[in-house]
């Protein structure tokens, strides 16, 4: 955990005062909760209940009942890979367990430990004809092979100033690619 | 906002304030040369429309234009002409953003790059941009200088929707220079909630949410009950899919809602209340919270509204992603820090509110449109509109049409007006103008229906959609042409409300995971004769025995489909047909033997490598490996692909 | 004669209005049963399950549970229309349930599977959408299976409306929709207290008492084993019902030869035991009234009630009678006594026990009640169970000759057996505490002020000068409700009497299923007829009690063996397993870790603002690598709060300066 375990958890207590612990406002205390978290923890969950003297299982009740509200926690970065009908033809299966081996994750297992990746299958995306698809916040990669899935992973632990671990990639990609 | 030190007076002496508040705007506004607004809504936000501000700031800088950004009501009035540049709230006409006004002059599609000749032209020399000009290509591209020429304003009635575009959403003085606060003066300072109700009852008002109930009587019934504490609620929660008219006049005219607020509360007698705004609502979250604090600081909200000494106290609170918190009962369990899930009805929020106590809840527009009635009588309001649904409506023209974007319309109207007159009319699958496309359109999103051609010259009011099976609903208007399937149509609204379902009630959990199960069996080939009787029999079920509205009308757009487009949902059962050939497990390609060439091209784009065939030689299509993308039909320059 | 102006019509038959909230209701009182899942008499109106759909005329069709009878209504609950508008609402559920009728705990008592044979539903034409899901059967209590479960919402409401626990809610949305405690954790790691209230509320059979047939049946074909049994009050007024029977029907010696038939080889009566509970409770009050202090005294005879005292009520543990309930007292008593009297080894006794309730499953399997490697209590049958055993047995219930209770712990006083009654526990300590405050032996037994169904009552006796007030309770909400006036001074009591179910015992969630306020009234009234048949209504005159108290206990009533084995002791108790929330930057390899407790008692007594000052403390003075901070979920020191951990060494009532002392202390140490 970088920053901030602490300073965060600080911002939970004062999210609660400037709420005056008062239960109805548990919605706005949520939002405010999870801009700082990214996510609802269980934990933090369990003390804001805590502090609002309600049943856990209604502040968790509340908190899966809204769209806005996640209880995983989502990476920094997110790659949905298309595994629609062309797509899984087209090999979107090895591009997967690709991904997962250099992000050491797993079908159950969405996002990495520094939170830096989610990789989330979805269903088709609607672009057949460029199969398989990889969308990597919200810029698409057409044709995509395993290598240059992991290449595309690579660049933005690059630029987020991470090393990337060994050569699993063939070779460094330029940072004007990574800008495509 | 610090104009109360640049006045004498204050909000308890609400004549004198409000007069001197508007003098002052004209007094800063007096040598004001031209105005520029540029368009920020959030549509025009999404194309750039700030860079474009900027930059035009920027330009007007460097070039040394003695320009205002925000007037300065403290300071000293700014000697000789001057420029004025600012934002707006939506201006409804998205498709064609940015918009940035000038004077009369509307450009559209302005880039950055845009800039530099603008304030050159037409700033410096009073020229005209001509590229920047609308193209009315109905007639013979005829270039429109400004709204007043462009077909899609011209044809509008637009009351609500006027000041979106015209005012600085984020200006309180400019609000109160044009009569803004002085029909909730009317209310608080000289009418008692009494009057207040029957002004609203006699304008006929009726709720722009969906229901379409009689407002004053809402209000009427929250005033009769007794209790020393009331609430008003603002449902800004509006959820449909495409469907942006709450969004537009919460981002353009922020105070006009308040305001509304303001008069509602003065007629039942309630002393607090709440904004529910959703939270994909960013700009018009922070419009209505600055026009709150600045009303508040105007003293015009508050413990001491207009010196009454009586109180009104205004929260906003944003949803967290839940559509069916539209629903009246579920959006105060959602402010109450429940689960969204409505509440058997009655008691009803005029007895047993927010908290118990009673409390009127009223839609954006609907709230809108009060101060107008009270500043201008309820007769006045009734000159527009029809008997049964007096005023305007907006919709959210959307589809298979020219112009789409925000509409404001009288009730009353028609949908070939609409569609043709503002629309400028149906475009075909290849993007032209092309009015025997005409297939159908879809009101009232995912709780709305279907209307064909046969309704295209019925008057569009709460009675008359209703009595056909539609209903205004929250104003989402799908125009679609011959391409579009309605099976395909209904399913994807019903797929929204299966997703959008609280879960409390059996019925609608339940049954509209079922009714999306059968309407994929329509589309996949697996219907029968049994799939459209249960169809039929779990949708009336759901429409007549769900616990709140979003259940009750959510099989709507299965119910009107099987109304008015009863054959077509049979072809894709009985003869396995999809008629538009959208439905892809129903479509058979092949390849046209006296058309393919043979050059390969679908071939190498086939993802699935079910085309076969030797170069310079007919081709063929595999069904078994066959995935229905249309990837061949799209690579094929000789049209040879065809039924996908 | 009927006032026209208060009638209204349903199915053409002209019926009165009354007090009723709503149409279900009054349809009811005519006679007319409108099918539901969701609708409670007992519960907030809920208005889900769509069933008690009717048409009233000009209106079209409503809910009934959520309608407001108007005079001259014309309500019809069984048009055409409506009677298929119920089949496809049974199909739907049906679509999504398990379906698997023969298999299921409620197998013939399922609402679902009643409604489906009513309304002729044969077939389910929908597309099955059942997705399983794993069963939860880590409580000693309860059995939760979400795959039976129709979303109504009972549950969810009886725990929190009548219990105030909040164990059980709603999670997702829509489709995704489930009854979980929180955060989908099993019922055993987080604060239900076993009640099983959720379980008497459940249509079907997503909710179950546990099961210990098997177990018990085991140890009855076990030859070396001797079977004790007893059998609780509130068991004999209720059991008969599975056999067709009336409630509240006493049929003590039909199950006596019930049992005997089944293979047990000793029947007693744990009245015998509440007779012993009585006497030491109201010693123990007495005493208490005496010297002015711990008071009110809280009963603890209902194991639901102590669980939930100990994770919401630290502050009132002291308060607590520090008796056993009569299921232990029994346990203890029979394990220590039984092996010389029947001449067999104390390991081989296995005593079971009939009662009407869940907890109890839960409260024999508590460490404190385990004595030389056995359990006082070995299991705990329900009253269904026992049932379920007459019948395997195949045991004719209603032709079985009448038998008595084995001797001695046989033998009871009318003041053991209304014990199963709301009220009883407080009107039977009355019995023994006016006799012995008094100085003089009572003529008349009875005490009406106590008696009744309301959730809290009060009386008040005035014994020459002695004021006595008291209070009876059921349900737990009401109880924290009386907490709550205590706290703030708004009520003073000496004794309150908490039971955990509606009425007490004979509400108890072990009891057959139909469980409503007019059954759980007669079951009372049966209590009450039957202290009345008895000779004898006061615990002290209890003859053979009183011999054993001589014989073998030492220091008799309250004296040194009784605190032994009739008495206990309470400990704060976690509500939610298994979370610690780390709240600082630094990682295991700290040198130094801090736990603060963010429990309700310590977050009341100000943690959280301690907490945050622990936090600035170790940023402001560039600790942050060096020292970690947790926030835990009760330390379960709740007295002491608040509670802080530095190192090793445990703070209670800490404040920010003891705590960064300790922690500079430590550091030092650490560097060394």
């Amino acid at each position: 955990m970088s920053e901030t375990a602490s300073r965060k958890f600080s911002r939970v207590l004062d999210i609660l005062e400037k709420n005056s612990n008062d239960p109805a406002r548990l919605i706005p205390i949520l939002q405010q909760v999870q801009d700082d978290y990214r996510y609802l923890p269980e934990e933090v969950l369990t003390f804001i209940a805590t502090s609002l003297d309600l049943p856990p299982a209604h502040v968790y009740g509340v908190a899966t009942f809204y769209a806005h509200f996640t209880l995983v926690p989502k990476g920094k970065h997110i790659l949905k890979l298309c595994d629609g009908t062309a797509c899984h033809v087209r090999g979107s299966e090895h591009i997967l367990s690709a991904l997962h081996s250099r992000l050491k994750l797993s079908a159950a297992k969405h996002t990495t430990d520094d939170m830096l990746f989610t990789v989330e299958c979805v269903s088709c995306l609607g672009a057949c004809g460029l199969a398989p698809v990889l969308v990597v916040d919200d810029r698409v990669y057409s044709k995509v092979t395993p290598e240059a899935a992991v290449e595309i992973v690579d660049k933005i632990v690059a630029e987020e100033g991470g090393v990337p671990p060994k050569a699993a990639s063939i070779s460094t990609p330029k940072k004007e690619d990574a800008i495509v | 906002m610090n104009a109360p030190n640049a006045l004498k007076y204050n909000a308890a002496q609400p004549k004198e304030f409000l007069k001197e508040c508007a003098a002052l705007f004209r007094e800063k506004t007096k040598s004001m040369k031209k105005r520029i607004v540029v368009c920020a809504g959030t549509g025009c936000v999404a194309n750039g429309s700030l860079d474009v501000f900027d930059a035009l700031e920027k330009k007007i800088a460097a070039d040394g234009l003695n320009v205002h950004v925000t007037l300065d009501y403290e300071g000293e009035t700014r000697q000789g002409d001057f420029l004025r540049i600012s934002k707006s709230g939506c201006q409804g006409f998205c498709q064609a953003g940015p918009l940035v006004n000038i004077g009369d002059i509307l450009y559209t599609g302005v880039k950055v790059g845009d800039v530099d000749e603008i304030v050159e032209t037409t700033l410096k020399n009073g020229g005209i941009v001509e590229r920047l000009l609308y193209v009315d290509k109905h007639n013979k591209n005829r270039k429109c200088l400004g709204q007043k020429e462009i077909p899609f304003y011209q044809r509008q009635t637009r009351v609500s929707l006027k000041p979106c575009g015209l005012f600085d959403p984020e200006d309180i003085v400019e609000y109160v220079a044009h009569d803004g606060y002085e029909a909730a003066r009317r209310a608080w300072c000289e009418m008692t909630p009494e009057t207040v109700c029957e002004e609203i009852k006699v304008s006929g008002l009726r709720g722009r949410g969906g229901g379409g109930f009689p407002t004053g009587r809402k209000w009427e019934l929250t005033l009769k009950e007794k209790n020393d504490k009331k609430y008003v609620i603002c449902n800004a929660d509006e959820g449909d899919p495409g469907a942006f008219m709450d969004r537009s006049v919460m981002e353009g005219n922020p105070h006009c809602v308040i305001e509304g607020m303001m008069i509602a509360a003065r007629g039942i007698d309630a002393n607090e209340g709440y904004v529910y705004v959703r939270l994909e609502y960013p700009l018009a979250v922070q419009r209505v919270r600055k026009a709150v604090e600045d009303a508040v600081t105007f003293g015009i909200l508050g413990d001491n509204v207009f010196g009454t000494g009586r109180s009104f106290r205004l929260h906003v609170m944003e949803g967290a992603g839940a559509f069916v918190c539209g629903e009246e009962t579920a959006l105060m369990a959602s402010l109450e820090g429940q689960r969204g899930m409505p509440r058997p009805k009655p008691p009803f929020p005029a007895q047993s509110g927010l908290w118990g106590k009673p409390t009127v809840i009223n839609n954006v527009e609907t709230l809108a449109a009060v101060p107008y009635i009270i500043l201008q009588g309820a007769k006045k309001y009734r000159e527009v509109g029809t008997e049964g649904s007096p005023g305007t409506k907006t919709f959210a023209l959307t589809g298979h049409v020219v112009n789409t974007g925000l509409i404001e319309v009288p009730f009353g109207a028609t949908l070939r007006e609409i569609i043709f007159d503002i629309g400028g009319g149906v475009i075909d699958e290849k993007g032209e103008i092309a009015n025997n496309a005409f297939k159908a359109v879809q009101i009232g999103g995912p709780s709305g229906g279907c209307l064909t051609e046969k309704h295209l010259d019925l008057p569009l009011d709460f009675d008359s959609l209703r009595s056909v099976g539609a209903m205004v609903g929250s104003g989402g208007l799908v125009v679609m042409n011959k391409s579009t399937c309605m099976v395909q149509m209904a399913r994807f609204f019903m797929q929204f409300t299966q997703n959008e379902s609280c879960g409390k009630c059996l019925l609608c959990r339940e049954g509209t995971k079922q009714m999306l199960a059968l309407l994929d069996d329509v589309i996949e080939g697996n219907g029968s004769q049994q799939t459209l009787d249960i169809l039929d029999q779990v949708a009336t079920t759901v429409a007549k025995g769900s616990l709140c509205a979003l259940g009750k009308t959510a099989p709507n757009p299965v119910l009107s489909t099987l109304r008015h487009f009863r054959p077509e949902v049979e072809a894709h059962i009985f003869q396995k047909k999809c008629p538009s050939n959208q439905c892809k497990a129903l479509c058979k390609p092949e390849i046209l033997a006296d058309k393919c060439v043979g050059c390969t091209a679908c071939a190498r784009k086939c993802p699935v490598d079910a085309i076969s065939g030797e170069r310079k030689n007919v081709h063929v299509i595999d069904q078994d490996k066959c995935i229905k993308c249309g990837e061949c039909v799209k690579a094929c320059k000789f049209g040879a692909v065809v039924g996908i | 004669m009927i006032d026209a102006s208060k009638t209204l019509s349903i199915n053409n038959m002209i019926v009165p209005i009354g007090e009723e909230r709503n149409l279900l209701e009054v349809a009811r009182r005519a006679g007319i049963d409108i099918p539901t899942f969701c609708y409670h008499s007992e519960l907030s109106i809920y208005g889900a399950c769509r069933l008690c759909l009717v048409d009233v005329e000009g209106r079209g069709i409503v809910a009934a549970c959520s309608t407001v009878p108007e005079p001259g209504m014309i309500v019809k609950t069984h048009t055409e229309e409506i009677r298929k508008m119920r089949k496809v609402a049974i199909e739907l559920i049906l679509a999504n349930h398990d379906q698997n009728c023969t298999l299921c705990a409620r197998n013939t008592n399922c609402r679902l599977q009643t409604l489906a044979r009513q309304l002729g539903v044969d077939t389910v034409r929908f597309k099955r959408t059942f997705e399983r899901r794993p069963v939860d059967r880590s409580s000693l209590s309860l059995v939760r299976d979400p795959n039976k479960c129709i979303l109504c919402g009972d549950c969810v409401r009886a725990c929190d409306e009548i219990q105030g626990v909040g164990v059980l809610g709603f999670a997702g949305r829509g489709a995704k929709s489930s009854v979980v405690p929180a955060f989908g954790k099993n019922i055993a790691d987080v604060e239900c207290v076993n009640c099983g209230l959720c379980a008497t509320v459940c249509p079907v059979g997503a909710l179950v008492p546990r099961d210990d047939v098997d177990d018990v049946w085991k140890e009855v074909n076990d030859p070396r084993k001797t079977l004790v049994v007893q059998i609780a009050p509130a068991v004999r007024v209720a059991l008969s019902e599975m056999f067709g029977g009336q409630s509240g029907t006493i049929e003590v010696g039909r199950i006596i030869a019930a049992a005997k038939a089944i293979g047990f080889d000793q029947v007693y009566d744990t009245s015998f035991a509440a007779d012993m509970t009585v006497v030491e409770e109201a010693t123990e009050f007495i005493e208490r009234k005496k010297k002015g202090e711990r008071l009110p005294q809280f009963t603890s005879c209902c194991p639901a009630w102590i669980k939930y005292a100990e994770q919401f009520l630290g502050d009132f543990l002291p308060n607590l009678s520090s008796c056993r309930s009569p299921q232990q007292m029994f346990g203890s008593i029979a394990k220590k006594l039984l092996p010389e009297k029947l001449g067999i080894k104390r390991e081989d006794i296995v005593v079971v026990a009939v009662m009407p309730c869940t907890a109890k499953k839960f409260e024999c399997k508590q460490s404190k009640f385990r004595r030389d490697g056995q359990w006082d209590v070995d299991y705990v049958l329900t009253t269904q169970e026992l049932a379920r055993m007459i019948e395997e047995a195949g045991i004719r219930f209603n032709e079985l000759q009448p038998q008595s209770f084995d001797m001695p712990f046989g033998f009871k006083t009318g003041a053991g057996i209304i014990f199963g009654a709301s009220g009883g526990v407080t009107e039977a300590v009355l019995r023994y505490a006016v006799e012995q405050l008094k100085g003089v032996k009572l003529d008349s037994f009875e005490f009406h002020e106590v008696r009744g169904d309301e959730n809290i009552r009060e009386a008040d006796f005035n014994l020459d000068g002695i004021v006595l007030r008291l209070c009876v309770v059921h349900g737990l909400a009401n109880a924290r409700k009386v907490a709550d006036m205590i706290r703030k001074g708004e009520k003073q009591y000496d004794l309150i009497e908490v039971m955990a179910c509606p009425m007490g015992c004979v509400g108890g969630a072990g009891q057959p299923v139909a469980n409503d306020w007019e059954v759980r009234r007669n079951r009372a009234e049966g209590l009450y007829k039957a202290d009345k048949m008895l000779q004898l209504h006061k615990a002290q005159d209890n003859h053979l009690l009183m011999e054993m108290y001589d014989k073998h206990l030492k220091g008799g009533v309250g004296g040194h063996d009784a605190h032994e084995l009739l008495h206990t002791s309470y400990q704060n108790r976690k509500r939610i397993h298994g979370l610690t929330m780390s709240v600082s930057d630094a990682g295991n390899e700290a040198g130094l870790h801090i736990s603060v407790c963010v429990g309700t008692s310590c977050f009341v007594r100000g943690s959280q603002a301690l907490l945050k000052q622990i936090v600035d403390y170790i940023t402001d003075n560039g600790l942050s690598h060096v020292v970690s901070v947790d926030a835990t979920f009760c330390t379960e020191n709740c007295d002491r709060g608040p509670t802080v951990c530095v190192g090793d060494k445990l703070i209670f009532k800490a404040t920010i300066d003891e705590v960064t002392k300790t922690m500079n202390e430590q550091l030092a140490g650490v560097r060394i």
